[in-house]
């Protein structure tokens, strides 16, 4: 009997490869490539003057420089906005190579390619460029007060304003028996991937073809693009993702400038071309996120439920706004948590900066909504002085409720409306599990040793699996290998195991025989791409209805050969069987050969498959009207809407009483992600999430300076959790199946970053009596919140 | 302006002896990734923060994104792909990565795996807090660390012999 794979802690096949330096990253690839650097504006506001390479020229090993000037046909355009929305009214996109003005520190001027990365470096630094400064407008009270524009067309700086209402909120709160108003703010931050991103293109003068490798998060969707920017028929382009080195969200925004120039570069020169980003053009060239400011105003009765909530906030974007709105979409909805919210209004400005662009990173929104509710609620319990488990127990959209319709649009322009999740059960799981109703003991033996501790919790949901769409083709050898393949890429999440867990239930065949490809145009053309955690739901669906439909066709050639009954069989161990009859078997490979029909016998194998080999019906065709050659089949899964995991987590600090140094003793989680695939691989996303959110909560933060230089643009100064920064993680599951997909599964990988700041703020602000408005927090801040208290 | 003038440098890679000839400037990190193409070794940060690019020289770490490949005369380097047992497949640092889940994208991990299998030569059975300890030099983005510990640990098991 074959085990089932599905629900158990498999292993990853990915790792011996990885763990062995035989991983293939982008810059492990094309040695021989001609490679690229970039003039970067040092100006967060310019007009580009002039353009001088006269000196850049006459190094040995430069093979080209291009400016604006040189960017022919569609190139010349500005990079596509890649999710319109009706009421981004004032959405702007940046050229690959600026124009004639540069809006934030690190955008691309000129592109320079040589024979390694050394000389082109060399050329860059003897590149003039004269530019104009302009006023810079930096962080969102300076967007806001629009004393000074980033756009000259963009009044206010405003690229959208949007309203979303359920009910009549502030009439609601109006009438309320109690109202509260908070100002709450968060702080940049960014995906931050170990590995930057990264471009190798070849072009086949020859086959008039393009082969790009990128470090994407969404090769089809680049290949489309890319083809469309060079005018080459898609036809002739492929893009490969190669292994990637984490892209929490960054590596999805395409196509980069660099995305477009090196294709462009290699057709021009004939000769392969790479671009591999250092760390600090990531820092000052990719996308940051987190940056937003909400004031909201709450009305609620005596037990402390909700009759009214209205959030006002303010998202700074950055320069442009390729990805359109979906981060303070996300946060407008996502903001709601597991809560009714009464009646509800979010009204939200989407800012202009002169800084990098805002896209989504790892939690995309949510740790802001998340970060802004959880406040909320620890503010009416402070307020009715009843315990914040019990006031989230109140407002909980319970078990019987669902599936629950906020009358809201979700990000995919889906309705909001959760499937499944049991709200009271997670919270009863993480209150055990702390120890939430023993913490006053612990608290007073603490302060009898000189200790502050201060225990907190956040709650959210998390819509994951968005459409439109995810597909699999699954095909079984002649000699028995399973090959696999979905269009989505992978960044480190372990998809192959996953994809394959899947595949060896559905099919029946041992997990080593299958074999996984992701991110791969050539093998699968139409896909999306991996973002809001949607692989498990979106691929994993899709593969799942592929490998029953390999199954069934399967089952049906066998049954011919074993003549028996489809409804007979079965498949065990690579083997199909009749139930009852042991030898009477037939192994997948030798159904793969006979799915085949032959004239030629090109191997042994094959022989069984040919004209005169096999008894055959000599008035139909070999091949029955509706088959097709091959045991292979390809399905789609497109799914209503999102599927909504949730999670909760319980922090305990210690703040010390002289330094304000803030340290987290306990972090604990309970996460209900639907059925799950691979234990082993969700408790190590969320192990992952909440590192970002203990960096996001503590440490991290993007400080640029009035003139718009991003100050910490290095790992020296941007501080990221090491092992000493990260506390054990002690995780819990509740299960509940989504009805919405063929598994039951929801989205894992984004969950465990959400809840961190909402949570560790909840904690600080119990140990210290001080409330906690804005996040990060660092012990210099804290110490002056302390000093401004005892004032 | 003229061609680099090259330096020669010879050290040995993973047992291996190279005789390389290259700018002077070249970094390690680069001269082992693209010169000698052992693509293992990965390149985080360079400037030597991230720990992604560390390779043992005469059996101790050092960041190859900070010292350039001809001062390394004479030396005897091992990367990731020397960490591997004597068959080729994996040894007992990548392993226990393996078992304990320790790694998700695999972009750090050459790092911790190099900079682990030095650690153990003098550590055969690290606790938890000398485990985190002694990977707190390396950045991941992934795993949040907790998994990396405790392969830290298994490793020590597996290379030492439990109980031995």
């Amino acid at each position: 009997m074959t085990t089932k794979l599905f629900g158990a802690r498999i292993r990853r096949s990915e790792d011996p490869r990885l763990v062995t330096g035989n991983g293939r990253y982008l810059d492990d690839l094309g040695h021989d490539a001609y490679e690229v650097a970039f003039v970067r504006s040092p100006h967060a506001h310019a007009r580009i003057l002039d353009i001088d390479v006269s000196e850049g020229v006459e190094v040995d090993g430069l093979v080209a420089i291009y400016t604006y000037q040189d960017l022919d046909g569609r190139m010349g355009e500005p990079l596509p906005l890649l999710i319109p929305h009706p009421t981004l009214t004032h959405g702007r996109t940046q050229h690959a190579l600026a124009r004639d003005e540069v809006n934030y520190v690190g955008e691309a001027v000129v592109m320079v390619v040589a024979v390694d990365r050394y000389v082109a470096e060399d050329v860059v630094g003897r590149v003039r460029v004269d530019y104009e400064p302009l006023p810079a407008v930096v962080g969102i009270d300076a967007a806001r007060a629009a004393a000074d524009l980033v756009h000259p067309d963009v009044p206010g700086n405003a690229a959208a304003v949007m309203v979303q209402e359920s009910g009549d909120a502030e009439a609601a709160i109006d009438a309320a028996p109690h109202v509260l108003e908070l100002d709450l703010s968060i702080e940049r931050s960014a995906s931050m991937p170990m590995e930057g991103k990264g471009v190798l293109a070849r072009w086949d003068s020859d086959d008039e073809s393009l082969l790009v490798h990128t470090s994407t998060q969404t090769s089809t969707s680049v290949r489309q693009a890319v083809a469309a920017k060079l005018g080459l028929p898609v036809d002739r382009v492929e893009v490969v993702t190669p292994d990637v080195g984490g892209g929490f969200g960054v590596k999805i925004v395409h196509p980069w400038p660099e995305e477009v120039l090196v294709p462009w570069a290699a057709v021009r020169l004939g000769h392969p071309v790479k671009w591999t980003e250092d760390r600090r053009e990531h820092f000052v060239s990719s996308a940051h996120e987190r940056a937003q400011q909400h004031h909201v105003r709450v009305g609620y009765d005596d037990e402390g439920r909700l009759h009214g909530l209205s959030v006002r906030f303010w998202h700074d974007n950055g320069a442009y706004t390729p990805y359109g709105l979906i981060v303070p979409i996300i946060t407008s909805t996502q903001l709601l948590g597991p809560y009714k919210p009464g009646a509800y209004r979010v009204e939200f400005t989407s800012l202009y900066t002169n800084t990098v662009i805002v896209t989504p990173y790892r939690g995309a929104g949510r740790p802001q909504g998340c970060f802004v509710m959880e406040r909320t609620m620890d503010a009416i319990a402070d307020a009715l002085g009843l315990d914040r488990a019990e006031v989230r127990l109140r407002n909980f959209i319970r078990p019987d409720e669902m599936p629950y319709d906020h009358g809201l649009i979700f990000q995919d322009g889906r309705p909001l409306v959760y499937d499944s999740g049991d709200f009271p059960a997670s919270l009863d799981k993480l209150t055990k599990l702390v120890g939430w109703d023993d913490f006053e003991a612990y608290r007073a033996q603490a302060r009898s040793e000189g200790r502050r501790v201060g225990i907190g919790l956040a709650c959210y949901v998390e819509g994951t699996g968005v459409g439109p769409y995810e597909g699999g083709h699954v095909r079984v050898e002649t000699d028995g290998t399973v090959v696999v393949s979905t269009g989505l890429t992978t960044q480190g999440q372990g998809h192959q195991t996953m994809l394959a867990q899947i595949v060896a239930d559905e099919l029946g065949v041992p997990f080593d025989r299958i074999r996984v490809t992701t991110g791969d145009t050539r093998r699968f053309k139409y896909a999306v791409g991996t973002f809001a955690s949607r692989t498990a739901v979106m691929s994993g669906s899709a593969v799942a209805l592929t490998a029953r439909k390999v199954r069934e066709k399967a089952l049906r050639i066998a049954a011919q050969a074993l003549e028996a009954s489809v409804d007979d069989l079965d498949i065990v161990d690579g083997h199909v069987e009749v139930k009852g009859s042991p030898g009477a078997t037939i192994d997948l490979g030798a159904v793969a050969v006979l799915s085949n029909p032959l004239r030629y016998a090109f191997d042994e194998a094959a022989a069984r498959a040919t004209q005169f080999a096999t008894p055959a019906d000599p008035d139909t065709p070999p091949v029955a009207p509706g088959e097709a050659p091959g045991l292979e089949g390809t399905d789609f899964y497109s799914p209503p809407r999102s599927t909504f995991a949730n999670g909760m987590h319980a922090v305990v600090v210690e703040t010390d009483p002289d330094t304000a140094d803030i340290k987290i003793l306990r972090y604990c989680v309970v996460h209900d992600c639907g059925t799950i695939i691979n234990p082993m691989i969700v408790e190590g996303q969320v192990h992952g999430g909440v590192a970002q959110g203990v960096g996001g909560a503590l440490y991290e933060r993007m400080e640029y300076g009035p003139d718009g230089q991003l100050l910490n643009a290095s790992f020296m100064d941007f501080l990221m959790p090491y092992a000493s920064e990260v506390p054990e993680i002690e995780i819990d599951h509740l299960e509940t199946p989504s009805p919405l997909n063929p598994l039951g599964v929801k989205g894992a990988g984004e969950a465990g970053v959400i809840p961190g700041s909402a949570a560790i703020a909840s904690a600080i602000e119990d140990a210290e009596g001080i409330p906690i408005r804005s996040m990060p927090i660092s012990p210099s801040e804290l110490f002056d919140l302390r000093s401004r208290r005892s004032v | 302006m003229t061609t680099e003038a090259l330096v020669r440098v010879a050290f040995t890679v993973n047992g291996a002896p190279y005789d390389l000839e290259v700018p002077a400037r070249r970094l390690l990190s680069d001269a082992l990734r693209h010169d000698l193409r052992l693509t293992g070794t990965h390149v985080g940060c360079e400037h030597g923060v991230c720990g992604a690019c560390t390779v043992l020289v005469d059996g101790a770490p050092i960041r190859s994104c900070l010292v350039f490949a001809v001062s390394l005369e004479g030396a005897a380097i091992t990367t990731v792909e020397g960490c591997r047992n004597a068959e080729g497949g994996m040894g007992p640092v990548q392993q226990a990565f393996q078992e304990c889940h320790a790694l998700q994208c695999g972009f750090c991990t050459p790092g911790f795996i190099t900079t682990v299998t030095a650690y153990l030569e003098d550590h055969p059975a690290p606790t938890a807090a000398e485990a985190r300890e002694a990977i707190s030099g390396n950045l991941c983005r992934c795993t949040g660390y907790q998994n990396i510990v405790a392969a830290v640990q298994r490793a020590a098991e597996i290379k030492w012999g439990e109980g031995a």
